[in-house]
């Protein structure tokens, strides 16, 4: 909001001295910023377009090499690795595990961090501010900290090697962001609105369901992409609890792939690659003003 | 303004309902933060290791801190932390500035360069690690197949897990394509809170680029850079996945940080002792960092 009517200003400036558009130097340092504006993207997805030409390559041309058989642009492409990832290297299950705890993970979060991020703007709790504090400060807890007794806490209830625990303990990474960001969201939601419920006989919790919970679904949503991405990407805990590849998650399944004697067989481990990478990808292509949104309302006050 | 809390309507019965509301949140996160640190201040004056699991857990007061703080092995990972966060969070945060500069003009385009750029930052690190794991590998990377374009003598070189300095810069590379995107971002939404007719008022008063950029952006944009400092720091200080897959902590133990040290010291070797010593030096560090950070950046009060 504030972006656009500040930027408004000078865009109204620009378009009235439409003379100084043209002028050469003004031209060059536009194509100069163009060019810079193309290598950003070519740092930023380059190396997607190498990990995709090498997962569609065959053994054969990963064995050869780039500088055998095979240039910057493939001679021939094979499907060979997106089929050896699935029957040879067993890949469905470490995806499913994955999206189970992520969807998990995401689930928990929203409802915990959408009742505590109510509460805290608008209830009055006592202590509000060192709970936000002890909220963030979590976030920002050393995690390969904590691995150790953690261990030995699912060790104890014979939870270790299972990833349901995952969806409780990956909360550290999504509750604190999450929490912050729907409690500035409730926070912007004018209180009038639950004022006329309230004084027209409904309870407080007949006001959050049907008057906050529909005008906070932007809020509860961002929170929910911004958990899913932080749940789908962990790789310290799940490399730390789980032992057997049927319980692996996608991230720690990846680390185990393509190995075979001194040939590594990088067309499997970048198919792998390819495929996790294609929720993330779309979900910031779909929402990525939201997420831009989401992240900075997280970390300012 | 109707951004203010409801304080004056909130009855007793609602601060009950708060305090519910609320209550889920802290019991988790002290489950996975609190619970934990306590535990390792426990485990830390403890002979506590599964491998020898006869042995008694015997109380063992600071033995565990002395063994660590003069260990060789944890002062290199130590120093090598130190070294790895103040080289990578300096670089960072000045391309990242670049970056966001870029991001806030207005131009064709902005929408998929943001999106081009987030994406490194959204990927797993399992993905930034083993994408340049590929591209660093002499035979099916592009690293060395344009190093070799440029000058045969720098055509198969190895990067990873053979020498020590050019496994740091592959480490360096992966880790900043994937960080400097959610430094970028949070400087950009510092720009944007910059009214724009500070600039226009500079220009009008003849300030060149350079000028308005020292006055003006960098120090209204000072708590976007604290925030940004801060987030980037203690994420550098605590590296470690990109570091087990890339390495393994490899070549020897050259790349060994304090996290991974931690991760081979619980996982690997199952002593909860050293690794709880091990443990809270390390959030002892991260305070310390932080507590330094928020003294240097506390609002001048006039």
């Amino acid at each position: 909001m504030t972006a656009q009517t500040a930027a408004r200003p000078a865009a109204l400036h620009r378009a009235a001295r439409p003379a100084r558009r043209h002028h050469p130097a003004r031209l060059i340092r536009e194509a100069l910023f163009y060019l810079a504006v193309v290598i950003v993207v070519l740092i930023a997805l380059f190396p997607f377009y190498w990990i995709l030409r090498t997962a569609l390559e065959s053994n054969g041309q990963v064995a050869a090499g780039v500088g055998g058989s095979n240039g910057i642009i493939p001679a021939s492409l094979s499907g060979s690795a997106f089929r050896d990832v699935f029957t040879q290297a067993q890949f469905l299950t470490p995806l499913r595990n994955s999206i189970i705890v992520a969807l998990g993970t995401t689930a928990v979060t929203v409802v915990v961090a959408s009742m505590a991020g109510y509460a805290l703007a608008r209830l009055n709790v006592r202590g509000t501010g060192p709970i936000l504090a002890f909220i963030l400060l979590a976030g920002f807890f050393p995690v390969l900290a904590m691995i150790g007794p953690l261990f030995l806490m699912l060790r104890s209830i014979g939870a270790l090697n299972n990833i349901y625990p995952l969806i409780i303990i990956y909360l550290v990474y999504t509750l604190p962001i999450s929490t912050w960001l729907l409690k500035n969201f409730f926070q912007q939601i004018p209180a009038e609105l639950e004022e006329a419920a309230l004084s027209d006989g409904a309870t407080r919790l007949q006001v959050l369901r049907k008057v906050i919970i529909p005008v906070a679904v932007p809020g509860v949503f961002t929170a929910a992409i911004l958990s899913f991405i932080l749940a789908w990407n962990d790789f310290a805990f799940a490399v730390s609890f789980l032992t057997s590849t049927g319980n692996f998650t996608a991230p720690l399944a990846i680390t185990t792939f393509g190995q075979s004697g001194y040939q590594t067989y990088y067309n499997l481990i970048d198919a792998a690659v390819v495929i996790i990478s294609i929720p993330i990808a779309l979900l910031v292509l779909m929402a990525q003003r939201r997420i831009v949104a989401g992240l900075t309302a997280g970390s300012f006050r | 303004m109707s951004r203010g809390r409801a304080s004056g309507r909130v009855s007793p019965g609602d601060r009950y309902l708060g305090y519910l509301l609320v209550a889920p949140v802290l019991v988790a996160l002290a489950a996975i933060t609190v619970y934990p640190l306590i535990y390792n201040i426990w485990n830390s004056l403890h002979f506590d290791n599964l491998s020898y699991g006869g042995l008694p857990h015997s109380f063992t007061g600071i033995k565990n801190y002395k063994a660590v703080l003069t260990n060789p092995v944890w002062i290199g990972a130590l120093e090598r932390t130190l070294v790895f966060t103040v080289v990578s969070v300096g670089f960072d945060l000045v391309v990242a500035l670049a970056l966001a500069l870029m991001l806030h003009r207005q131009f064709r385009g902005r929408g998929f360069l943001r999106a081009a750029v987030l994406v490194p930052w959204a990927v797993p690190t399992v993905v930034s690690a083993m994408l340049w794991k590929t591209m660093f590998d002499p035979r099916a990377g592009f690293v060395d197949y344009f190093l070799a374009a440029f000058h045969p003598a720098w055509a198969g070189l190895s990067w990873l897990g053979a020498n020590t300095f050019r496994s740091w810069v592959a480490i360096f590379v992966a880790d900043s394509w994937k960080n400097i995107p959610f430094v970028a971002i949070l400087l950009l939404a510092g720009l944007q809170v910059i009214p724009g007719d500070v600039y226009e008022a500079a220009r009008v008063d003849g300030a060149s680029w350079w000028q308005s950029f020292r006055r003006i952006t960098l120090p209204m944009l000072k708590p976007a850079l604290s925030t940004a400092l801060i987030f980037r720091t203690l994420q550098a200080l605590l590296v470690f996945d990109v570091i087990y897959i890339m390495t393994g902590g490899g070549p020897g133990n050259s790349t060994q940080t304090l996290s991974f040290l931690s991760y081979n010291t619980f996982i690997v070797n199952t002593d909860f002792g050293t690794g709880g010593a091990m443990s809270l030096l390390l959030v002892v560090l991260a305070l310390v960092v932080s507590a330094i950070y928020v003294r240097a950046f506390r609002p001048a009060t006039t």
